[in-house]
């Protein structure tokens, strides 16, 4: 077969005329060419030719490719290349060779332009940083500027107001999110039993357990755990949906069609998290006491009945209340981050890939530091 | 070589209850310029993925290059791969690589070649589509519609294939381009004896390109032949899709 013949280039020196015939042969096919022997191979033939002229003086150099069974763009460049981008004198070509060289020479020397070296980039990575940080807090707050409004004009028309994606988002967000925060949330509430009930144990504090067990969870694991769980789970899906409603250009159509981003798009998800984070809130927190009385039950053998008795005497009214109003927090916070950052994404899969992180590790931090402040502002009450 | 380069038999497409084709058979020799025209959802687009081993039909063979693409190996396939360059509707490019090396990329995969040449090649591809050195650097965000296009025909090109797939080629290209895109196929196809499949609504293209024009139509192939012969074909589709107004504008230009 022909057609599986290696490529090949060979230097035949006659001594009579002392002239050098290369000779090429093969299929110069690219899939031929680039196999490891092959092209190393052919570039140490290269480097031979290289040195020929500086060796040989003014010895004549023909090419004979008229062997060649095959020859594409990129076995013909190869030569190009060799031949330092121009004809060589004595050439022999095959009947179908030539036109390959005429489009190469026509091509000239095409070169990439070289891009401008920048100084002081470390500096200028360094205020882009900090510009980037201060546009993304200017968006931020018109964002809010813009919810406002929205709700100003739902408030006036509630008629007319996207009470389908509303129902839709909390559907989405709320209810298909109780498996996996009941499933987080028993877990951390059997570890957080079991690691009190061994410290308590040891100073004879057992009753205690309830106080230290419901302060944490209702005050501040539940909402927390809660809004990790969204963030990761329903912050990253707006995140994305938004941004391939801009990859495919729905974003422009829906302005287009007059159905403004802010009142379609972010309040339905902000009014839907705000009402579902609470209701998750309090789900969560039940959870977690029962996996905490099921710890106790096993490692002091403290009963049920005895830890929902004494749960009302250790946690105050307010603490719950405050445990709901995080849970409105921090709802709103993460539907306003995960559009933020959804609405800033640019039509192409790596922006895609960078907003949708980016998303979800800043609603995260914005909800630590909610809660940060929650706890400052709320340190006098509810003890 | 002989035997065809791309063989469907029998083939039948079922997406749940609809049926998409029905004993479908399609031949393409080498050297062939064939051209898919139907109505839409007539599965144009499907045969075409159908021949790329990107979707199966539920029953029938498909061979390319004489391999049968449902039993292939692996190994097999990835040699398939490197005999056909395929030009997306919308171009597909990466859009996280420059225009540069989305052409390099099916170079780089080869693992072997030296850099100096891929760079030379990918210029000479990108020079072919008539893009400059200066949009090589470009991200594909950064092109027009038909900067796309161009540039993912180069990466189509780029390892010299002797089958090409075109969805759509001329689509969203201005007339003068689409005029340049057809020269470009037509010198393409002498130089490197390119055997081409496209599918296309463009007239002008579809007359002034294909060798032969396979007519999709009542979940077959009703007629594959040269474009006069498909033109006196009677059918309805053929006679709504070539004898209308603008079927016989394009017939006219082409006659004079």
């Amino acid at each position: 077969m022909p057609n599986t013949q290696n490529p090949t280039l060979t230097v035949d020196r006659t001594d009579r005329d002392s002239s050098v015939t290369l000779r090429a042969s093969g299929v110069w096919l690219v899939q031929k060419m680039a196999q490891k022997k092959v092209m190393r191979a052919l570039q140490r033939s290269a480097q031979s030719v290289k040195s020929l002229p500086a060796g040989s003086g003014s010895k004549e150099v023909h090419w004979d490719l008229s062997q060649i069974v095959r020859l594409d763009h990129i076995g013909a460049q190869f030569f190009w290349n060799l031949w330092g981008k121009t004809r060589p004198p004595g050439l022999t070509l095959a009947p179908g060779q030539e036109s390959l060289f005429e489009r190469l020479a026509q091509a000239g020397t095409p070169a990439l332009p070289v891009p401008p070296a920048q100084r002081l980039a470390a500096l200028l990575a360094l205020g882009d940083a900090l510009l980037g940080f201060f546009e993304h807090i200017h968006g931020f707050i018109g964002l809010i500027g813009q919810l406002v409004l929205d709700f100003g004009q739902f408030a006036r028309n509630p008629a007319r107001g996207p009470w389908k994606e509303v129902s839709a988002n909390i559907f989405h967000i709320g209810f298909q999110a109780l498996g996996i925060t009941a499933l987080v949330g028993f877990l951390i509430g059997v570890v957080l039993s079991y690691l009190s009930a061994q410290q308590l144990h040891t100073f004879g504090g057992d009753i205690y357990l309830v106080n230290i067990l419901g302060m944490s969870i209702i005050r501040e694991l539940g909402p927390l755990l809660a809004a990790i769980l969204v963030a990761g789970r329903s912050g990253s899906a707006i995140t994305a949906q938004l941004g391939v409603m801009r990859v495919t250009e729905e974003l422009d159509a829906m302005l287009v069609m007059g159905l403004p981003h802010g009142f379609r798009l972010v309040m339905p998800k902000v009014i839907a998290l705000a009402i579902a984070m609470p209701l998750l809130v309090i789900w969560t927190d039940a959870i977690a006491l029962i996996g905490g009385m099921t710890a106790a039950q096993l490692q002091l053998g403290m009963s049920p009945s005895y830890f929902l008795q004494s749960l009302p005497g250790a946690v105050s009214l307010p603490n719950y209340w405050i445990g709901l109003g995080k849970g409105v927090v921090f709802g709103s916070l993460i539907a306003l981050v995960s559009c933020h950052f959804g609405l800033r994404i640019k039509p192409n899969t790596e922006s895609l890939g960078h907003g949708t992180t980016t998303s979800v590790v800043s609603a995260i931090t914005v909800v630590i530091l909610a809660d940060a402040v929650f706890a400052i502002v709320f340190s006098g009450v509810g003890y | 070589m002989a035997g065809p380069i791309i063989e469907l038999q029998n083939i039948c497409m079922r997406f749940e209850r609809n049926v998409i084709h029905q004993d479908l058979n399609l031949r393409v020799d080498q050297g062939e310029i064939v051209s898919l025209v139907g109505g839409s959802g007539s599965g144009k687009t499907t045969v075409l993925r159908q021949m790329l081993g990107l979707q199966r039909p539920t029953s029938g063979t498909v061979r390319v290059f004489g391999e049968d693409i449902a039993h292939a190996s692996a190994q097999q396939m990835q040699a398939l791969r490197q005999r056909w360059g395929v030009l997306f509707q919308q171009g597909a490019l990466f859009s996280a690589l420059t225009a540069f090396e989305n052409v390099a990329q099916p170079l780089r995969e080869l693992r072997y070649l030296p850099e100096d040449l891929i760079r030379d090649t990918v210029l000479l591809k990108l020079g072919m589509v008539e893009l400059s050195p200066q949009d090589a650097l470009k991200m594909p965000a950064d092109l027009s519609g038909g900067m796309v296009k161009r540039v993912a025909l180069a990466r189509a090109l780029a390892l010299e294939p002797e089958l090409l797939f075109l969805d759509e080629p001329t689509a969203g290209l201005d007339p003068d381009m689409s005029e340049t895109f057809v020269t470009l196929i037509r010198s393409l196809h002498q130089e490197l004896k390119l055997t081409v499949v496209m599918v296309t609504h463009d007239l002008d293209t579809l007359l002034a390109l294909s060798s032969t024009i396979a007519v999709l139509a009542d979940k077959r192939v009703i007629i594959n032949a040269a474009p006069a012969e498909v033109i006196a074909f009677d059918h309805p589709f053929i006679k709504d899709f070539f004898l209308g107004a603008r079927g016989r504008r394009a017939l006219e230009a082409l006659d004079q």
